[in-house]
């Protein structure tokens, strides 16, 4: 079985970003970038269904800038066996990336697709639901336990309140949540040996989608900032403060 | 401008998050019916219809819709979509596992998670975990939105709208709901508790999360939550963890107790009118964003602050 992972290039999830002062965006200029964490973890469960003997092959695809050209190279490393680099200038909506992954599957053929929930720059967690959606397939969304079968998937979701379990039949989208498994580190033979697996560029115009955003950014602006607050010096003293003061308990 | 707002519901009630994400909708236009999808849900429609500014409440039920399945509950809002221009769900998990659906078989960008309704067409919403705020305006003919509910106070009840039943559409059969995992608790629900207490990984272990922190939830009839660091040691299920990818809280009293305070953290929770922080490291991010921090060790002073309250 054929595995597509689609992996975002994105400020590293350690950066405290910075807000351009023009309201105009987010400085991203020598800010450290990294995998989508939560893309991360859908790498390395595919990778794992792989070591089980339950996947034959793992494509990790992103869409992004060049420089995603450093992404891919990371799941190479950690396991990935190709990689499909759709380059895409500027912001490009979760929309538009179902559409060009649904062109990669229509071209690839996979069972099963497994990405992150959300990426951690636009905390959008809609990607994995649209092209579900634009297959006619099946979805599990939040994951944190999948047993892949046949024709089918058991997939245990983060939900408010708790878990639920479902089965979905294949080919399914599978969004991933943070307690599916630990992302491995890639060795450095496997970093070597990730140089001259294949990496294939394409771009958007070779899947026929119109990348222009929907939504137009009027402006970014940085979150209303707390007041410093005090010190208390004991127990007493918080309980007088929240019961004299703040007038909350 | 018709809107159509999905509930969150349990099939016997609606969630405050319905009438918090009605809030919203209502910020948006005027004409809002209220879609119950179910199964044997008349209780919830009901529930529904009592809430302030509603034209109607649709309900429909069926073996599918049960469980709020996303590719049945999706098919059945598309087959709606003509009589409406704006689509409305709460940033529940339901809410996010079935709208960017909807989105996609309109041919629409969602609009996730919005704090603020500048215009119909115009939103606020956070991004990089809350350390910035976009302003954006979608140029789709149809809006597809889901709703911060932290963001917006719940609408009252008003006069009562009708309630009619739908023929829900059929359904595929690609997805079968197995089981739910749901802890039964009388503590108020995370998203819309006014006290909320917080433990992280100073806690140590399962045990003591429980016999320290729980106490105090019981006194103030606070909800309790957890950082990602608690959740992951097993200190604390999943669905208490409060942060970017967990549950987004606004209360009017949050306690941190052994959190540090990383952005992620700080994303779910810095929209809390009063924050206390109780840690023992001093130099502690979550001290900046406190308005009341204790220093000390947390097995001494919570165990005092349960017999001062």
């Amino acid at each position: 079985m054929k595995v597509l992972v689609p992996v975002k290039r994105v400020v590293d999830y350690n950066v405290k970003i910075r807000v351009k002062a023009d309201g105009s965006g987010v400085d991203l200029a020598n800010v450290k970038m990294s995998m989508n964490p939560f893309d991360e973890i859908a790498l390395e469960e595919a990778i794992r269904l792989k070591e089980a003997g339950k996947v034959t092959e793992i494509i990790a695809v992103s869409i992004g800038p060049a420089q995603a050209h450093d992404t891919l190279r990371t799941a190479l490393a950690m396991g990935a066996d190709r990689a499909i680099l759709i380059i895409v200038d500027g912001a490009v909506e979760p929309l538009a990336v179902a559409k060009l992954l649904k062109g990669v599957v229509e071209a690839e053929a996979p069972r099963l697709v497994i990405l992150g929930k959300q990426a951690i720059d636009d905390d959008s967690n809609q990607t994995g639901q649209m092209l579900s959606a634009l297959l006619g397939w099946s979805q599990a969304t939040f994951a944190s336990k999948l047993e892949l079968g046949d024709d089918k998937a058991l997939v245990l979701r983060e939900v408010d309140g708790g878990l639920q379990s479902i089965e979905v039949s294949l080919p399914t989208v599978v969004t991933v949540d943070l307690r599916l498994n630990e992302p491995r580190y890639a060795s450095l033979p496997n970093i070597m040996k990730a140089k001259k697996k294949p990496l294939e560029e394409k771009t958007a115009a070779d899947y026929g989608v119109d990348v222009e955003p929907r939504l137009k950014v009027l402006r970014t602006e940085e979150p209303g900032t707390r007041k410093a607050g005090i010190r208390v010096g004991s127990v007493a003293e918080l309980v007088d403060k929240l019961r004299n003061e703040a007038r909350v308990i | 401008m018709a809107i159509l707002l999905l509930a969150e519901h349990n099939n016997v009630t609606v969630s405050e998050l319905t009438a918090r994400a009605l809030t919203a909708a209502s910020q948006i236009g005027a004409e809002i019916d209220i879609l119950v999808a179910g199964k044997v849900a008349q209780g919830a429609a009901d529930a529904a219809a009592k809430l302030a500014g509603v034209r109607r409440v649709l309900l429909a039920e069926s073996d599918a819709l049960e469980n709020q399945l996303a590719e049945p509950l999706a098919d059945l809002i598309v087959s709606l979509a003509g009589g409406y221009d704006v689509f409305v769900a709460a940033a529940t998990t339901t809410g996010k596992n079935v709208f960017p659906r909807v989105a996609a078989l309109l041919d629409v960008m969602q609009v996730s998670e919005i704090v603020e309704v500048v215009s119909p067409d115009t939103f606020k919403r956070p991004i990089y975990a809350g350390n910035a705020i976009q302003t954006v305006q979608s140029s789709d003919a149809k809006k597809v939105i889901t709703v911060r509910t932290s963001g917006f106070a719940p609408e009252g009840n008003g006069a009562g709208a009708p309630v009619e039943a739908l023929t829900a559409v059929a359904d595929r059969g690609l997805s079968v709901f197995l089981e739910n995992r749901i802890a039964k608790s009388d503590r108020p629900e995370l998203g819309s508790a006014r006290v909320v207490i917080s433990g992280g990984r100073a806690l140590g272990s399962l045990e003591k999360f429980r016999e320290v922190i729980l106490p105090i939830a019981d006194k103030l009839g606070a909800a309790v939550g957890a950082s990602r660091a608690a959740v992951d040691a097993g200190y604390a299920p999943n669905d208490w963890q409060v942060g970017q990818t967990g549950k987004i809280v606004a209360p009017d009293l949050y306690i941190a107790v052994g959190i540090s305070g990383a952005i992620q953290h700080l994303a779910g929770m810095k929209g809390a009118k009063v924050i206390v922080a109780i840690n023992k490291d001093g130099d502690a991010p979550i001290f900046q964003i406190a308005d009341y921090g204790l220093v000390g060790d947390l097995f001494e002073l919570l165990p005092e602050l349960e017999r001062l309250l």
